[in-house]
């Protein structure tokens, strides 16, 4: 029955070729513009580690001076707090953060000195954050400690300084120090990047920028503070630092610590611990603020930041408001359509069609709509995303169809014509015989 | 025209009507939004800098390591200056759409705590100022004197500064700048002249958005005491071929230092670049507000052609009782005129509606209500427009088609 369905839908279909192109087109634009705008959404809004993020948490407490209290504590540590939190190492696993800007030259390579960007960080950074290496390993907690010039470096600056072969061994030069590579990653690319994150309060929604690539080069956290000293950026400060960029004792907040923490009771006392270290500087009279102490998983700590930019929003909304006034628009057509048809309905009817006949029949010539509507909407799908890898932002690189929105963009297009045929068929399946034949 | 057998006849196609309804009233609210989004980055586009963008242009050097600012300072300019169309140049710390140089809230007296703005500060050589061209507008020019050493980040302990017209009403509306104090920390500051316009180098995406585009706070400071970026003047339509000239010979002139490849460059292709994202949000939603505009167009198209082919006889039927073409035509477009009417009606709910979303989740300001007629009239117009074939249609069947098969 299905391909007898199936034929009379094309035979209608083929009799109004305008009307039919109408239709389709219509779901087409409205899938293609929803599609496009959801997978980006999609890419953006994702967990950057699956199955890991829910054991990662930041850590923020409230240095600030002044009496009036504030909504949350700031985005991030000033050193003291940063330093004392992670040497107490109540954590299963904890690093401290922070990217600076570096000059960096291989010594035995013909490519000029750039400005890049490095972070420093601690041992437990690599498994903490499942980064995969190429080649070679992290450092151990013993570097950190001594201050070892190692580095690791990301699979990017290996193409560009060393033709993406084995570089562990091989020599960098960071401004005025030296120091020798122990790993290389392979292309680690997490959307977005997460752990230096922040200031998403403050970004007016011009929040494309957390989605650009790792740093370069990751150096030790004490090592990385020794070679790049005075480059350093705060995040803000309370008072005007006397050594800009040596932010070490400043009056400054400039470093972030992610802790992971693998059972709920170890979440709950190391909450206790955080509240009880910033009463105990309350005591000390070093902080003011001590209830404002916080924990957010990672996933917490992105939607605090809004990661997701405005517009990437907006647009998402946009689209599906297009998406149902296409929708309405083939319901409307559709309707026309069969209600048009009244008369051959009508003699189908009375050559014993069911009412249910009549309400398949119609339904198959809409999701067969549907279906041509998916095609081209599929296409347009990606000429949009196409047109998104082309423009200049820093998560243009990351946008692709995967195979989930592959199946959406049809299994979407099917259910939109077929919701919009539903109504129409039911109109059509109700057509009484004999009215119909009369005026035939 | 009576419009009550309209009304009935529109009675009886309850669903068809209501659908085109509130596909009209959801092109109504999403109209009446994109269009307020669109003059909202059409407004941000349009912030003046204050400076004559074509002809200046901006070197940026890093990574320079233990390198003196004076010695620094005089082989880029000894460079620059020696490029032929290169009027004049001189230190800064940053310009406008280039990268920001310092932020910092500002208190109105040396206790209180309570940040009265987040300006941004640019330090500026004199040889800068004059490459800028900047004039205060009100108060006095700046002596050899005013330029002072600084104590850390380009910034003098105490100074006598200009700052732009904004911050000026701002931090002291409806009252008399010049002589005001403000403070950063200890550094103490007191306004000696107000420039018109004077943007900060993100205007639009700092901390209070477009309010703060020209919170800018301008500081004399000794060529000495920064180096690394440098304002130069040329004539506009030399531009191109004088930066190219500039960056080979500023680039030999320093070989220690990274010269900034994307950062050296016009003053009006680093504003093309700073709002490249706005123009392309501004296109993309003019290109829904246009499909939107043809989809809506194409239902109405079609369900007008169907209810045409559906009366036929009727039409024929009052045709041969007496009603003119005229009539015909004048039934259709009134119809429709109802129709975009109802969903005109429902869809200002929807945009007031959506507005209130935007609001909420977008930080977007108020929709001015002069946004909702201007839609309402667009939509009017797009629905006569496409009525307008199916109804001459109509108005074309003959008397007779009454007669057959009656």
């Amino acid at each position: 029955m299905f391909g007898y369905y199936l034929n009379l839908a094309f035979r209608s279909l083929r009799r109004n070729p305008v009307l039919t192109a109408l239709m389709a087109l219509s779901i087409a634009v409205g899938i293609g513009a929803a599609m496009t705008t959801l997978t980006v959404m999609h890419l953006l809004s994702g967990d950057p580690l699956p199955g890991k993020s829910d054991t990662l948490f930041h850590v923020q407490v409230d240095p600030m001076p002044g009496d009036k209290p504030r909504k949350s504590p700031p985005d991030k540590l000033d050193y003291i707090s940063a330093i004392d939190l992670w040497s107490a190492a109540r954590a299963d696993r904890q690093a401290l953060v922070v990217d600076s800007e570096i000059r960096l030259h291989a010594p035995d390579v013909a490519v000029p000195p750039m400005m890049t960007m490095m972070l420093s960080t601690h041992a437990d950074f690599f498994a903490m954050f499942n980064v995969p290496f190429a080649w070679g390993s992290g450092w151990s907690a013993d570097d950190d400690a001594k201050r070892a010039r190692v580095a690791v470096i990301s699979s990017d600056l290996n193409d560009k300084l060393f033709g993406g072969g084995n570089s562990v061994g091989r020599t960098l030069r960071i401004r005025d120090s030296e120091v020798r590579i122990i790993g290389v990653l392979a292309p680690w690319r997490p959307s977005p990047q997460f752990y230096t994150l922040a200031g998403g309060n403050y970004a007016q929604g011009d929040t494309a920028a957390f989605y650009d690539k790792p740093e370069d080069v990751m150096v030790p956290f004490s090592t990385g503070l020794e070679i790049n000293d005075g480059h350093f950026h705060q995040f803000t400060c309370w008072a005007v630092p006397e050594t800009p960029g040596s932010l070490q004792n400043s009056p400054c907040i400039w470093l972030q610590l992610w802790v992971q923490l693998d059972s709920a009771g170890k979440l709950a006392d190391y909450r206790d611990f955080v509240a009880t270290y910033a009463r105990q500087q309350k005591e000390a009279g070093r902080i003011v603020h001590a209830d404002n102490a916080r924990l957010l998983s990672l996933m917490q700590w992105l939607d605090y930041n809004h990661v997701v930019p405005r517009d990437v929003r907006l647009q998402s909304w946009m689209a599906l408001a297009f998406l149902a006034i296409c929708l309405f628009n083939t319901v409307g057509l559709l309707l026309a359509k069969f209600l048009r048809r009244g008369g051959e309905i009508g003699v189908r009817r009375a050559l014993g069609a069911s009412r249910f006949a009549i309400f398949a029949q119609c339904l198959t010539e809409a999701g067969l709509i549907g279906l041509i509507g998916g095609v081209l909407g599929l296409i347009l799908t990606l000429v949009g995303l196409w047109t998104v890898r082309g423009q200049p932002v820093e998560y243009a690189d990351l946008v692709h169809l995967d195979l989930a929105m592959f199946v959406l963009t049809f299994a979407m297009a099917l259910a939109a014509s077929l919701a919009a045929g539903l109504f129409p068929a039911a109109r059509a399946a109700r057509i009484a015989p004999a009215m119909q034949l009369k005026t035939l | 025209m009576d419009i009550k057998p309209i009304l009935s006849a529109l009675s009886r196609h309850r669903v068809a009507a209501s659908l085109i309804t509130l596909e009209i009233a959801l092109a109504c609210a999403v109209l009446c939004n994109a269009f307020f989004l669109v003059a909202g980055r059409l407004e941000l586009m349009r912030i003046d800098s204050g400076v004559d963008e074509s002809s200046l242009a901006v070197v940026a050097l890093r990574g320079c390591e233990n390198c003196r600012n004076a010695d620094v300072n005089a082989r880029v300019l000894t460079a620059i200056r020696s490029v032929p169309g290169v009027r004049s140049a001189g230190v800064v710390n940053a310009v406008p759409f280039g990268e920001r140089a310092g932020d910092a809230g500002i208190t109105l007296d040396p206790e209180s705590q309570g940040i009265a703005g987040v300006p941004h500060f640019y330090a500026f050589g004199p040889d800068a100022i004059a490459t800028f061209g900047l004039q205060p507008k009100r108060g006095r020019s700046f002596t050899q004197a005013d330029f002072q050493p600084a104590v850390v980040y380009s910034l003098p302990a105490q100074a006598e500064v200009w700052i732009a017209q904004a911050l000026a009403d701002h931090l002291w509306p409806g009252e008399d700048p010049l002589g005001k104090e403000f403070w950063m920390g200890e550094f103490h500051y007191r306004v000696a002249g107000v420039v018109a316009h004077f943007a900060r180098p993100n205007p639009g995406r700092s901390e209070n958005g477009v309010l703060s585009s020209e919170w800018s706070v301008i500081l004399p400071v000794l060529d000495s005491e920064q180096s690394g970026r440098y304002v130069l003047r040329a004539d506009a339509a030399e531009m191109s071929r004088v930066m190219q000239a500039v960056r080979d010979a500023v680039a030999q002139a320093v070989p220690e230092a990274v010269l900034e490849q994307q950062q050296s460059r016009s003053l009006s292709e680093l504003r093309a670049e700073y709002f490249q994202r706005d123009r392309s949000m501004a296109w993309l939603l003019v290109g829904v507000i246009a499909a939107m505009l043809l989809v809506t167009a194409l239902g109405i198209v079609g369900l007008a052609s169907f209810w045409v082919a559906q009366r036929t006889k009727q039409i024929g039927i009052r045709r041969a009782l007496g009603a003119t073409r005229r009539d015909i035509l004048r039934y259709f477009q009134i119809e429709n005129l109802l129709i975009a009417g109802f969903g005109i009606a429902l869809g200002m709910l929807l945009a007031y509606g959506g507005n209130l979303l935007l609001m909420r989740y977008f930080e977007l300001a108020r929709l001015p209500w002069i946004y909702l007629p201007v839609g309402a009239v667009l939509l009017w117009a797009l629905g006569q427009l496409a009525v307008l074939g199916p109804a001459l249609r109509a108005a074309a069947i003959p008397p007779v088609v009454a007669t057959r098969n009656a």
